[in-house]
């Protein structure tokens, strides 16, 4: 067993506790009047989150509405053809970019510190500047079809289509605002990986996690290697439609499958993205009501990781009307077979906690009831289509349209609502009704078999889906109008849900309503800013029910870090498998400046839409420097003292970097998502060499040998470099680690001049033909890379200068030798293909 | 003080065991790959589209092979983990052990799917004969 510390034996003096809190409540104190908005405390940016995912939800479905009014009859004349595409891109674009995965960050980012028995995540200032480029995205990418001006070509966007057949700026639209709503999703999964991996309560062992936790490790793993490919696949699309870089266009070598594939790469794990963490909320409620552990964990677990994985070996299968071997398809067509595997299981292990215990009745149990079954019919008809001849029949008809929302709104909205009934007195300290709960379910339920069982039938008669209208007597008439009165009553269940949630209401919620055994009904009601009174020590998967006198000494503050002596925000961080504890981490407080860099790097998105280069310039300049001081005042700060008594004996550092610290961790897991994206560009130039003949043509035009090398040998001397610069800064010879760097940001500058001097030397032109566009890809990718990795540099020159890094106190030369190991692959990988590929080729 | 008992470091160590959890299913995936990728440039660039894939599905029969041999090894290390402790198999304990054997377990399980997923993967090569 554990010899784990116990918490305080004998209560704390009233008067101590009293002083604790004073000073508790001081530093995690929310800003007050206008300075609200600067605010980063996951309490307060989770709900800001939450709240404008569902704004973006209800927008959605009102689109939806508007598309079932115009399907209701035959011959329908409320909107026009264009108005229609509008209105069918943005449902879905909206649905899945703004709501499906923005409500699952959302929800982690409000929720997870509080499973975990931390006071906030690592990085609450990484959150804020996600949070809001999710709402400047969002708002621009949904307002403009208040301007007629929104895409029209679905919501994959398909070229040619897209490229060559839609006028306007629509598609501008979709490409640069879903693009930086990505970003912030990246920005999510980083604070939530590390946030898994390294904020838990001492004690909390990597077998004791609460299952909401692994399912959100595994998406945020999902989300590093399935966004990337899009933004991608973003990049070569904006470059064909601004620039006229023939990547998606056959006529000059392109090809539109190459968008398929980067568009499903990311597509089918995006389903599992959205799918998952609401499984992730049915683990958690299941064995409230049950009143009994999850019953095998184990496989759950299996469920989520297994799932995770194979997500990604499905997105063929969205392509199997587009003419590839059958081989291919055949493969394809086993990993979704495969899928069903570990989808299934879970559901069996909720099955047999649910005949394990005693069953409480409860509307979050309705909702996941209501959920659960829907999911399983829209599994099985996932089964049907994985099968090929059958989706010869059924792609691009209704038949696909019924089962998706199947799998989305059972598998994903319903337990979400599950989630909003069962969490919401975490929120703001107050239970939602069960009456108006069951009414919503109800109406929700019927309303959403009324909507979408018939779709399959009209998808099995022929009804192909986006198509604004349909002659009548074809046999869709009733079809349609039995599911467009279907939406209207599922829209009044949701509706009924809203206003349950903004309603008035005085009545605050006992503290653990639903008395669960899990850290997070730890929280007073209302919720106090700090969190946990004090961080405990965990011997069991639910503590609350398992651990005696829990509540009493978490409250009393007998665990660790029940003050705050020097009036700071701090949590524990610890290791990575067994939770021991390793650090004492300050985490910042509030600020504007995420607000403000995310409004600068949404400028050059959005300005770039409507082709203001040079302001789109300027704001990404701003940007820049918005980032470098945010940078500059809030991280890495070398504290006052190096270690604090956290309480019960124990004594922790301060400070932290290299593998140990949470900012290495954060560069790390950004750069394996950044690798993932040139990793699609270099598939792009293979997957041009497998269709074409003379692919890299023979005798190659460029971009040679000479430039490539010399730039590879430049950039890996910087790099070297940069290395033992790290090793002088340790050793403290301030001397030496000046001039080194100093000399690794010339040899940087000069091996990326090089790299772009290899294509400009010998005359690639990108409009061409698509091998110089993609070379041309690869070079401006790795250079933009080499230009970020000299800023780096000179940051840590000026660092060290300014007494803000000493021999000690290294993590920001620790994390740009890692950015520079990344960018060392990169340089290795794009001279290689540019250069040496064309030479084994011949 | 945190736990500090004497511990075989080389068994329970951390870090390489969550590692272990992504063997099997990185080699599903690889299998999955290279079976994809041998398919579409043997059809691409070695055969007509009606021609022979005779090729090709003795590759996928050795990826599979080797592919399903090397998620059962993966199994079995993940089952002697968890069988350290016989006497008490139980996961959901603050212990090292219990952690050790948890992992091992889920090792298990991951790898029995993975195998299963190559296995139905395998199956093209009965059923599928030219690449078009």
């Amino acid at each position: 067993m554990s010899q784990d510390p116990q918490p305080l034996a004998h209560e704390p003096p009233l008067a101590l506790r009293r002083d604790q809190e004073k000073r508790l409540a001081h530093a995690w104190k929310a800003p007050e009047k206008w300075r609200y908005w600067s605010a980063v405390n996951n309490s307060v940016v989770g709900v800001w989150y939450t709240a404008a995912s569902f704004i973006f939800f209800h927008f959605g479905g009102l689109l939806a509405l508007l598309m079932r009014a115009q399907l209701a009859f035959p011959n329908g004349g409320l909107l026009s053809a264009d108005r229609y595409n509008q209105v069918f891109t943005l449902h879905g674009s909206v649905m899945m970019f703004l709501f499906a995965v923005p409500i699952f960050e959302a929800i982690s980012i409000m929720l997870m510190p509080q499973m975990l028995g931390a006071r906030d995540l690592p990085f609450p200032r990484l959150s804020a500047y996600g949070f809001w480029a999710f709402v400047i995205g969002g708002v621009f990418v949904c307002g403009s079809i208040f301007f007629n001006a929104a895409p029209t070509g679905g919501w994959f966007m398909y070229p040619p289509l897209t490229t060559r057949y839609s006028e306007g700026i629509g598609a501008d639209i979709w490409l640069l605002g879903l693009s930086f709503i990505e970003v912030a999703a990246i920005a999510a999964a980083v604070e939530l990986i590390v946030g898994v991996l390294k904020t838990r309560p001492p004690g909390m062992r990597i077998n004791l996690m609460p299952l909401y936790s692994w399912y959100i490790l595994v998406v945020g793993a999902m989300i590093l290697f399935a966004f990337p490919p899009l933004i991608a696949g973003d990049v070569l699309f904006e470059l064909e439609r601004m620039l006229d870089w023939p990547f998606f266009d056959p006529a000059r070598g392109g090809d539109p499958l190459l968008w398929q594939h980067l568009f499903w790469i990311f597509g089918h794990p995006e389903v599992y993205i959205i799918f998952l963490p609401s499984v992730a909320l049915v683990a958690m409620i299941i064995p409230t009501f049950s009143r009994t552990p999850i019953r095998g964990y184990g496989w759950v677990v299996l469920a989520a990781v297994g799932t995770g994985f194979i997500s990604f070996g499905l997105w063929v299968h969205h392509m199997f009307t587009t003419g590839l071997p059958g081989v291919s398809i055949g493969l394809f067509s086993a990993a979704s077979q495969a899928v069903a595997i570990p989808t299934g299981v879970q559901i069996f292990c909720f099955i047999a906690t649910l005949l394990a215990g005693r069953v409480v009745r409860s509307t979050p149990l309705l909702w996941i009831f209501g959920g659960i079954a829907t999911f399983v019919l829209g599994g099985l008809t996932g089964v049907m289509v994985a099968m090929a001849p059958f989706d010869f029949q059924a792609h691009d008809t209704y038949f696909i349209v019924g089962h998706l929302h199947y799998v989305l709104i059972g598998g994903a909205v319903f337990p979400i609502a599950a989630g909003i009934y069962y969490f919401f007195p975490i929120v703001n300290g107050k239970k939602l009704s069960d009456k108006l709960g069951r009414i919503s379910f109800w109406l929700a339920l019927i309303g959403f078999h009324v909507t979408f069982f018939p779709m399959h039938l009209t998808g099995l008669r022929g009804l192909p889906r986006r198509v604004f209208t349909y002659p009548e007597g074809l046999g869709f008439d009733a079809l349609n109008l039995v599911s467009s009165v279907g939406a209207f009553i599922l829209a009044a269940g949701f509706a009924v849900l809203a206003w349950d949630v903004i309603r008035p209401n005085k009545e605050t919620s006992p503290r653990n309503p639903w008395k669960a055994g899990t850290l997070e009904w730890l929280t007073e009601m209302p919720g106090r800013s700090w969190g946990v009174r004090s961080i405990p020590e965990i011997d069991s998967r639910y503590p609350l029910w398992d651990q005696p006198n829990f509540l009493r000494d978490v409250d009393q503050g007998r665990f660790y870090l029940p003050d705050a002596e020097e009036l700071r925000r701090e949590t524990i961080i610890t290791s990575t498998i067994d939770s021991k504890p390793i650090q004492c981490l300050r985490v910042p407080g509030p600020s504007f400046l995420p607000m403000i860099a995310a409004l600068f790097t949404g400028g050059v998105f959005i300005l770039s839409t409507f082709h203001l280069w040079w302001p789109a310039a300027i704001s990404g300049v701003l940007g820049l420097g918005t980032v470098l001081v945010w940078l500059w005042t809030g991280t890495a700060e070398i504290p006052e003292k190096d270690a604090k008594d956290v309480g019960l004996g124990l004594t922790l550092p301060l400070y932290a970097s290299g593998p140990a610290s949470v900012g290495w961790w954060a560069m790390f897991i950004t750069m394996l998502a950044d690798m993932t994206a040139f990793v699609s560009l270099v598939f792009g130039y293979f997957f041009y060499w497998t269709i074409h003949e003379d692919f890299p043509p023979h005798p190659s035009p460029g971009p040679g040998v000479f430039w490539p090398v010399l730039a590879l040998v430049l950039m890996l001397l910087s790099w070297g470099l940069t290395l033992l610069a790290k090793r002088w800064n340790r050793a403290d010879r301030g001397g030496l680690f000046h001039a080194g760097l100093a000399a690794a940001v010339l040899l940087a500058i000069g091996g990326g001049a090089a790299l772009i001097a290899g294509p400009k030397v010998t005359g690639l032109d990108p409009v061409s033909h698509v091998y110089p566009a993609i070379v041309w890809v690869l070079v401006i990718w790795t250079a933009i890379h080499v230009a970020v990795g000299v800023i780096m540099q000179a940051y840590c020159i000026a660092r060290r200068a300014a007494g803000r890094m000493s021999a000690r106190h290294d993590i920001d030369i620790a994390n740009v030798v890692l950015y520079w190991h990344f960018m060392a692959i990169t340089a290795v990988i794009t001279v290689g293909v540019i250069a040496g590929f064309p030479l084994v080729s011949r | 003080m945190i736990e500090t008992q004497a511990k075989p470091v080389k068994r329970e160590g951390e870090g390489k065991q969550l590692f272990l959890l992504t063997v099997s299913p990185l080699i599903w995936a690889a299998h999955l790959l290279l079976s994809y990728i041998t398919a579409a440039v043997w059809c691409e660039k070695f055969v007509s589209p009606d021609g022979s894939l005779a090729t090709v599905r003795t590759a996928i029969v050795i990826y599979t092979v080797i592919g399903f041999g090397a998620t059962l090894l993966v199994a079995w290390i993940g089952w002697r983990m968890d069988r350290l402790d016989a006497a008490a198999p139980r996961h959901d304990r603050d212990s090292a052990r219990s952690r050790h054997g948890f992992l091992g377990f889920a090792t298990l399980l991951l790898s029995g799917m993975s195998a299963v997923a190559i296995l139905y993967q395998a199956m093209v090569v009965i059923f599928i004969r030219s690449c078009d």
